[in-house]
């Protein structure tokens, strides 16, 4: 063959390449997560890691019960984990596909907000004539609500009720001098004992969130001002400086730096950690790992003489809808009638969580006794988590994270590591 | 027929013959381009481009921001510190499962063991190669947890005592991760070169005998150069492989302790799945891409020398 054939097939070859893979490439793009059909029945995408997280077929129960109070519109459940959902609605968000009303986590809502992927809520309740008055809490951004949180997964304290008697402990702390004291008691036993348990891997840094700043919101106090950083504040740097008096102490149990929320679980039901900060949710496993372990629940201690209303940390089931819904009226009718009063006390009895609407109230009769005492506990302060609704909130956990260690490994001072996670953080806003 | 019509006829039917046979090559590689291209080429080339604009997928209109996002990424302190320890952990690594590698093949492939004991072995050995990174890390995240097993057996024995923070401690993170991968990744180099020490002829030994060559000089002089083409393209390729490890980092230290295991996997994950920062990531992946193609150039040579 000459070079001018040879050239010349390159070239046909080269265009037939290039015809596949536009091809290709717009066959992909163009795959659309719409739901809906031009005519007959609405069908509405509902994407959520909720359903296997609850009890079999609780959820499809409560879409068909939906349905049936809505002729015209079905739902389709897109469950999985929590973590494959996260991907799916990052990429459907990224490609406009989104599923009508999608499942959202606190720390999501801002970059979906930004992105345009979810719609205005603030504006669809207008449209719907919705009342709002009686959904406890909203997460806006910039004004505009995005997320409703349907169900709320509180994080008290839990205390090892045979190890803090040991350690001649008779009542749960409630002030951070009483916690120090219990958790140096509860070390003092010896035997690979540790009086409190502190996980700060950076794989997922939500220790930050439920086990660092959990002080400064039980003590009333804020990590921002004007929804902006505000880490060098004083409530800040005396709950950050708690924790840092614990870890000189030896109070808190090893192995910090890279312990995630289930170590933490786990050292807490082979009894050895007296104390910890955790969600409700690990009630059942405990019980089911070790029926013989004693424990109580109690609000997390706060500064002493605080006598305010406290801040307890959480984390939602929240709903949204997607921006790109071709039916965002039904799909708002789906958010409403999951926030309805008497579906929210459903949902929420059969999640072990605590209800969005503030009229709701879960049926305990079913379950352990201490979701009662915790639910006590819920409404007698308020659901505090400044990390839902904050721009690329797991990123704020993690600057925060690396500091932090920084700062318990002794390499800078306690204003240092304020001053830059504050300078870390504002550069994200 | 006439003459004239064979002659209008002919040249046609041999043109058409020629295009036919001139494209059947392309036909036949066209499946495998076009594959390539989807797969490979399209990927690669989109995130070259998204290496040059402000922010994409979360962003809807990126505007080209030229080298802008390769000197931010050059400048950060973090980043410099993940190619260090890359080097640190890849280079640790690479020569641990070279040196283990070839000590058990070795071993295994000694004339002074029954074959059964050499097949119990051969299993043993192979173990670790069996297991996924998410089995491995949380087998080691157990046995190194400062109440584990490798503390109690350290306790027990006297060598040791008190739970020794393995994972959590930044003196020891990055080598306790380095062991870990280098005893999830030695059989591999073991299994390929008992295969390479199987193929080295008998002569070879038997005149290095008469020579009047003792163990190490026949170890020196007849294995190690008879090996010596698989180890070679066994180092290239586990150079590549070990600099991109990935899931093994992640699910034992995530990066941490502060950042003394972060590698340069971890840092684009990071600026991808966390920060959100696409275009960062993208560039951030093409200078780990530009590393590797320096090693796969090697390798691509190697092999041609080979050949």
């Amino acid at each position: 063959m000459s070079n001018d054939a040879r050239t010349r097939g390159a070239l046909r070859l080269f265009g037939v390449l290039a015809v596949a893979a536009t091809v290709a490439a717009t066959a992909g793009c163009s795959a659309s997560g719409s739901s809906a059909s031009s005519d007959g029945p609405v069908t509405l995408e509902f994407a959520q890691w909720w359903e296997p997280e609850l009890p079999a077929g609780a959820l499809r129960g409560i879409m068909d019960d939906f349905e049936a109070a809505n002729p015209g519109i079905k739902v389709n459940l897109l469950s999985g984990p929590y973590a494959s959902t996260k991907e799916q609605l990052f990429a459907g968000a990224a490609a406009g596909t989104m599923s009508d009303v999608v499942g959202l986590d606190g720390a999501w809502v801002s970059d979906f907000a930004k992105q345009g992927a979810l719609a205005d809520l603030t504006k669809l309740m207008s449209d719907a004539g919705y009342d709002d008055s009686q959904l406890a809490s909203q997460i806006k951004v910039d004004g505009s609500t995005y997320m409703i949180p349907a169900v709320n997964f509180v994080y008290p304290l839990f205390t090892n009720d045979d190890l803090l008697a040991k350690a001649g402990v008779t009542a749960p702390p409630s002030t951070r001098t009483e916690f120090s004291n219990a958790a140096k008691a509860v070390t003092a036993l010896g035997d690979n004992t540790s009086g409190w348990i502190l996980p700060l891997s950076q794989e997922a840094p939500n220790g930050i969130q439920n086990d660092v700043m959990s002080w400064v919101w039980a003590s009333g106090g804020s990590m921002l001002k004007d929804g902006k950083p505000d880490l060098t504040n004083s409530d800040v740097k005396s709950a950050v400086e708690f924790v840092q008096g614990m870890w000189k102490d030896g109070s808190i149990a090893p192995g910090s730096f890279t312990m995630k929320e289930q170590d933490k679980v786990e050292e807490f039901g082979n009894g050895r950690v007296g104390m910890m900060i955790d969600s409700l949710a690990h009630i059942n496993l405990l019980r089911k790992n070790d029926p013989n372990l004693k424990f109580s629940i109690s609000a997390i201690p706060a500064v002493d003489g605080f006598s305010g209303e406290r801040g307890i940390p959480y984390a939602s089931w929240g709903l949204g809808v997607s921006g790109s819904s071709a039916h965002p009226a039904e799909a708002f009718k789906l958010v409403q009638y999951l926030m309805s009063e008497k579906v929210n006390s459903e949902l929420s009895t059969k999640a072990n969580a605590f209800p969005g609407n503030t009229k709701s109230v879960p049926d305990f009769s079913g379950s352990d006794p201490l979701f009662k005492t915790a639910f006590d506990i819920y409404k007698k302060g308020y659901p505090a988590n400044e990390f839902t609704g904050l721009p690329v909130a797991e990123e704020l956990m993690r600057t925060f994270d690396t500091q932090f260690q920084s700062l318990l490994n002794g390499d800078q001072s306690v204003d240092d590591t304020l001053k830059n996670a504050q300078s870390q953080w504002e550069s994200q806003f | 027929m006439t003459p004239t019509s064979v002659d209008r006829t002919r040249p046609g039917a041999g043109r058409l013959a020629k295009a036919r046979r001139g494209s059947e090559p392309y036909a036949f590689i066209l499946p495998t381009a076009v594959l390539l291209t989807v797969l490979m080429i399209v990927p690669i080339v989109m995130v070259i481009g998204y290496s040059f604009t402000n922010n994409v997928i979360t962003n809807k209109h990126p505007q080209l921001v030229g080298l802008q996002n390769y000197l931010e990424i050059l400048g950060d302190p973090v980043f410099h510190t993940a190619v260090i320890n890359t080097t640190v952990f890849t280079l640790g690594s690479v020569a641990a499962h070279l040196v283990l590698g070839l000590a058990f093949a070795m071993l295994l492939n000694t004339p002074l063991l029954s074959r059964l004991t050499k097949a119990l072995f051969r299993t043993i050995y192979i173990l670790p190669w069996l297991f996924t990174a998410a089995v491995i890390a949380v087998l080691w995240r157990l046995l190194l947890s400062p109440n584990g097993v490798i503390n109690y057996l350290l306790d027990s024995s006297g060598i040791g005592s008190g739970q020794i923070e393995w994972l959590s401690n930044p003196s020891l993170a990055l080598g306790s991760v380095t062991f870990i991968n280098i005893w999830a990744g030695y059989p591999f180099f073991m299994i390929s070169l008992l295969a390479g020490l199987q193929g080295i002829p008998q002569d070879l030994y038997e005149a290095a005998t008469v020579d009047g060559a003792n163990g190490i000089q026949k170890f020196f002089s007849v294995t190690i150069p008879q090996l010596r083409p698989i180890i070679i393209s066994m180092l290239l390729l586990d150079l590549i492989w070990t600099s991109q490890q990935f899931a093994l980092i992640w699910m034992t230290t995530g990066g941490g302790p502060i950042n003394v295991t972060e590698m340069l996997s971890t840092y684009t994950y990071k600026l991808a799945f966390s920060r959100y920062e696409f275009a960062l990531a993208s560039t951030s992946a093409v200078l780990v891409l530009a590393l590797s193609m320096v090693l796969a150039v090697f390798y691509v040579r190697h092999q041609r020398a080979r050949d």
